[in-house]
């Protein structure tokens, strides 16, 4: 009696696992993790983004025939809680690849889980330069414009402005940190002249902004550099507004013009700081289009920054997948090297050198309109005008 | 001159808004002895709510009406909560009620960003108090000067409360001693009910006052916390003034300290915290606490060492954890080393936590210093993985014997604050030490070698050594040194009496639980290949004190149970579905109602019942308990 049990489940279980294979043949899975518990106001957008790709992926054909999946996990913002999922990801579940991932320090996390198991990971939104330089491998791909590429765009419109004593306001962890070194080392090459007089750190998240924005004012400076974003940046915000430090005085910021960013401040956003951003209402070219009405057709919502970065995520995970036409690791990367692809911003393509992306950036001005946010003369810059010569790279890039 | 003059009262300014926070958790603890770290919960949900009411509502009418209803309805779920959660667990080990709020906060988390969505809010700015007033050239948002003037305010209004209302006396009573409150025939239920409901307006208050200067978002929480409870600590527990000079001396130093340091506010409470505690133990402005008069061991069940049948059921549960590898996938198996790294956690805090009776707050300082001391080993004297291993937590033993030995001078809430600010301490060297350490990038690629780096490899050490650190440990327990550590926590008069010297007993525990820490530590850096100041933070140390909370904290074994239960849970939910929090929260309050004593505290609660039930040997065993009692 127990035997023959034994043997139905036995049979029942080859049948089932027959049955998953099968289905299995069919589709390719690409893992992503994000922190979504820790910074809904970027992940909430970016998910919609990337499920709309997938949507259209799959309506389209899917890749070379067969269906895409996208399995996804929160990292709570912890690498260490990433690596986990990572893992899952890649035992478990058995994904072709990785991607995703917004900390810095997480996406170095995923990235050198992904250099030691020898899996494909395309880091789709965080900013430090280590990704592709200090700490590149081979297995990792970024999709978004480095700290480096958003200082230089940057640094190209401040360096034009009069100003000669700068202060700086950066949140107090590795984005603030490289921020301001890259942004201060391209500006004093452009511009000799500039004195730093004051620069101001407080803790991410945590921001005292009454005396900090009281400092920054005591310094005297003629223009101030920001980095602080979300929640701190309000604070910033508004306590300049009502003490006049901004009054004046130009402000370099970075990320200000992003919807995320943007939108919350309403009719107290500052007129005239120069920003990297997203003007999603401005931007006339028939890529963006067909992506802003899919956007709002299926979600009845605009997009924000974060819906960009998942949507090409991806997209450009798909474009790598159907060229390659394999999941082998080796075979991907040797694809997505020098691999161009549309983007809702235009053509981009994935480096050879660094495996960085050539995805650009929207820098413009801040502007009130019917007390909402806006960009304003906004102008896309290309990736690929803002990184370092070849040679410059390869000496920052570790050999594989 | 000027500008000196406006930072001293945008500093005002900002400990006004501090201080509003920091009274009520300071009220609610000097009555109720509770932790209540859903604080900050209730300060968000107040500004959340007010940011809802001020919308709707426009006009100078709407937004001070709007602010003082959303901190009444906030009151009054912290009655709700109150009366439904935290009654049925006064009687509960000390600190278990810090367990039920913090599955609370959990839950809360979750539920604001369903409620309100994920987007940051900004509310409007407050009627009247729009603008800035021009002071010799510098300007003063007027809002600053109302709340400058509202902080002494509250606090005037909470001294007549306390001074010249007979509920007052008996606050003042039941802060001094709450068993003789409750012997002179006080109810104490409402006492404390009305206590947390004022506790939890304030809270609320401070949040809705918030709206004009800050955005309003999901991690509003943790971000007044602990700085709350800081505040409160130095002031000194229970006392309103103290809670008011601390604030006022924070904030001031911070707004000066910018300054000279811009770096400095990351870590700046801290220091003061630590500095303060060092010199005066219990705080500015609180006084010694009274000997506890509770009976040693009434709660506890005597602890006794396993049976020759516990112990061949305790070898054929780990018999069975080691055959994993036969049938599970490579997954399984590094979540099982993760657990058993947390196991090794989890005991290292229990054996100071209930042997010791001395509950750290910042337990994760010397599991992160035992996955650092692995880091430099590994990459930068390039020294092989087993020599790593055995050097690594050698600098959480370090750690824990310098910051134990001060940390053992205090006792209670002042120690576990004491232990907390010498891991924020670390924590932010390790922050900012960047040439070094890394920064927040962390240190990478810090793999196994060949011999441990296939994941049942690696599951077989972790295993091992968590069988070995929790057999060493308990062995500890039954021993004599595990006696007088015990004695110390049950009675130091009487430990003292019999010629213990109790703080060098303590200090060796502390020593112990901090290596042991480090060696969970030092196996984490080689699971995840990496190191970062993660290791080593707040949200670490907490989750060290839920496991052993949930486990039990009167029993032998908690930690292990606790661990394992914990981590699964956390591990599968956060795999398994986006309202991770809510879940894990949820539960959490959940075993806190139907478990007061913790899993295994309960199961030997019931155990104990079927003995009793059984009548051969019972009453020998029953009778002390029930004579105890």
């Amino acid at each position: 009696m127990r035997a023959k049990n034994y043997f139905v489940g036995a049979a029942f279980a080859l049948l089932a696992g027959g049955m998953a294979h099968s289905a299995v043949a069919q589709e390719i899975k690409i893992g992503e993790i994000n922190s979504y518990s820790l910074l809904p106001a970027f992940t909430e957008p970016y998910r919609k983004g990337w499920q709309l790709a997938v949507e259209e992926i799959n309506a389209s054909g899917g890749i070379n025939g067969k269906k895409l999946v996208v399995v996804s996990k929160d990292d709570g913002g912890k690498p260490a809680d990433a690596q986990t999922a990572a893992n899952e990801l890649v035992s478990s579940e058995g994904v072709a690849m990785l991607t995703g991932t917004f900390l810095s320090n997480i996406g170095l996390a995923v990235s050198d889980f992904a250099n030691q198991k020898k899996v494909f990971f395309l880091a789709a939104e965080p900013l430090t330069d280590a990704v592709t330089w200090a700490k590149g491998n081979k297995y990792t791909f970024r999709l978004r414009p480095s700290n480096y590429m958003q200082a230089a765009m940057l640094v190209e419109a401040a360096s034009k402005l009069p100003a000669k004593r700068w202060a700086t306001i950066a949140p107090n962890y590795e984005y603030g940190q490289s921020a301001v070194a890259v942004f201060k080392k391209l500006m004093s090459e452009k511009r000799p002249d500039i004195q730093w007089v004051d620069e101001q750190w407080p803790p991410q998240g945590k921001i005292d902004a009454g005396p900090v924005v009281q400092a920054v004012a005591a310094a005297n400076p003629e223009a101030i550099l920001n980095v602080t974003f979300g929640p701190d940046l309000v604070k910033l915000v508004r306590e300049g507004n009502t003490r006049g430090v901004f009054k004046g005085r130009e402000v370099v910021s970075f990320l200000t013009g992003e919807p995320e960013y943007l939108d919350p401040l309403k009719d107290e956003t500052p007129e005239g700081w120069i920003v990297t951003g997203y003007p999603w209402y401005s931007i006339k070219t028939p890529e963006h289009d067909a992506f802003l009405k899919a956007y709002q057709a299926k979600y009845n919502d605009y997009p924000r920054l974060g819906s960009i970065v998942g949507y090409q995520t991806i997209k450009a995970a798909a474009a790598i997948l159907a060229k390659a036409g394999s999941t082998d690791t080796d075979k991907m990367i040797a694809a997505a090297e020098g691999l161009s692809m549309p983007s809702p911003f235009g053509e981009i393509t994935f480096r050879k050198i660094d495996h960085q992306s050539t995805l650009g950036a929207y820098v413009g001005k801040t502007a009130q309109k019917d007390g909402k946010g806006v960009m304003v003369d906004a102008t896309y810059k290309k990736g690929a005008d803002y990184l370092p010569s070849d040679a410059e790279v390869e000496k920052l890039r570790p050999k594989d | 001159m000027a500008f000196y003059v406006v930072q001293f009262l945008t500093g005002l300014a900002s400990a006004a808004s501090l201080f509003l926070v920091a009274s009520g958790l300071s009220i609610i603890f000097g009555v109720t002895r509770i932790v209540n770290f859903a604080h900050g919960a209730f300060y968000m949900i107040g500004a959340y709510i007010a940011f809802t009411l001020t919308e709707r509502f426009s006009g100078a009418f709407g937004f001070w009406g709007g602010v003082v209803v959303a901190a009444l309805a906030v009151a009054l779920i912290g009655v709700l909560v109150e009366m439904v959660l935290l009654r049925r667990i006064y009687h509960a080990p000390e600190l278990f009620q810090l367990l039920g709020t913090f599955g609370l906060t959990l839950m809360v988390e979750d539920l604001v960003v369903l409620i309100w969505g994920p987007d940051d809010l900004v509310g409007r700015r407050a009627p009247g108090f729009k603008g800035a007033v021009d002071f010799f050239g510098q300007n003063i948002p007027s809002y600053d000067l109302f709340l400058i003037v509202l902080g002494p305010v509250v606090l005037g209004i909470l001294w007549l409360l306390f001074q010249r209302t007979r509920w007052g006396v008996l606050v003042r009573a039941a802060t001094q001693d709450r068993d003789m409150v409750a012997a002179l025939g006080v109810n104490q239920k409402w006492l404390f009910t009305s206590v947390f409901a004022v506790g939890v307006f304030l809270a609320a208050l401070g949040g809705a006052l918030q709206i004009p200067r800050d955005a309003v978002h999901h991690a509003m929480d943790l971000r007044i916390i602990v700085e709350v409870f800081v505040v409160v600590v130095i002031g000194g527990l229970g006392s309103i003034i103290g809670a008011f000079v601390a604030a006022v001396l924070v904030s001031e130093l911070n707004a000066f300290g910018i300054l000279i340091f811009p770096k400095i506010s990351i870590i700046l409470v801290f220091l003061v915290m630590a500095a303060v505690l060092i010199v005066r133990p219990w705080g500015l402005f609180g006084k010694p606490e009274a000997a506890a008069r509770k009976t040693p061991g009434l709660t506890v069940n005597p602890w006794r060492p396993l049976t020759s049948n516990e112990r061949l059921a305790s070898l054929a549960a780990l018999v069975i954890a080691a055959m994993l590898p036969l049938f599970a996938g490579n997954y399984a198996l590094t979540v099982g080393s993760e657990i058993a790294i947390f196991v090794i956690f989890a005991v290292s805090l229990h054996f100071l936590m209930s042997v010791g009776g001395l509950a750290s707050f910042g337990h994760a300082a010397y599991f992160g210093l035992g996955a650092y001391g692995v880091a430099f080993l590994a990459k930068m004297a390039g020294l092989p993985m087993i020599v790593c291993l055995l050097l690594g937590p050698l600098l959480g033993c370090m750690g824990a014997a310098v910051f134990g030995f001060f940390a053992v001078q205090l006792s209670g809430v002042y120690f576990a604050m004491l232990t907390l600010a010498f891991a924020q301490i670390v924590w932010s060297i390790a922050f900012q030490w960047v040439s070094v350490t890394g920064g927040d990038n962390g240190i990478l690629s810090i793999w196994p070698e060949k011999w441990a780096a296939s994941p049942s490899h690696f599951y077989w050490l972790a295993l091992g050594v968590a069988a070995l650190v929790t057999v060493a440990l308990r062995i500890m327990v039954f021993s004599p040194f595990g006696y007088a550590l015990r004695a110390t926590r049950d009675s130091v008069l009487r430990s003292e009496a019999v010629g213990i010297n109790a703080k060098r007993i303590q200090w060796t525990a502390f020593v112990i639980a901090g290596t042991t820490a480090g060696i969970g530590g030092a196996l984490f850096a080689y699971l995840k290949g990496s190191v970062f100041p993660d290791n080593l933070g707040i949200s670490l140390s907490v989750d060290a004190l839920v496991m052993v909370l949930l486990g039990g904290v009167e029993t032998v074994s908690g930690g292990v149970i606790g661990a394992i239960v914990y981590k699964a849970l956390n591990i599968w939910l956060v795999s398994q579905t986006d309202l991770s929090k809510l879940v894990l929260g949820g539960f959490i309050v959940l075993i806190v109602v139907v478990f007061p004593k913790g899993i295994v505290g309960m199961l030997e609660m019931l155990a104990q019942r079927r003995r009793k039930s059984s009548p051969p040997g019972s009453p020998l065993i029953a009778k002390p308990i029930e004579s105890a009692e």
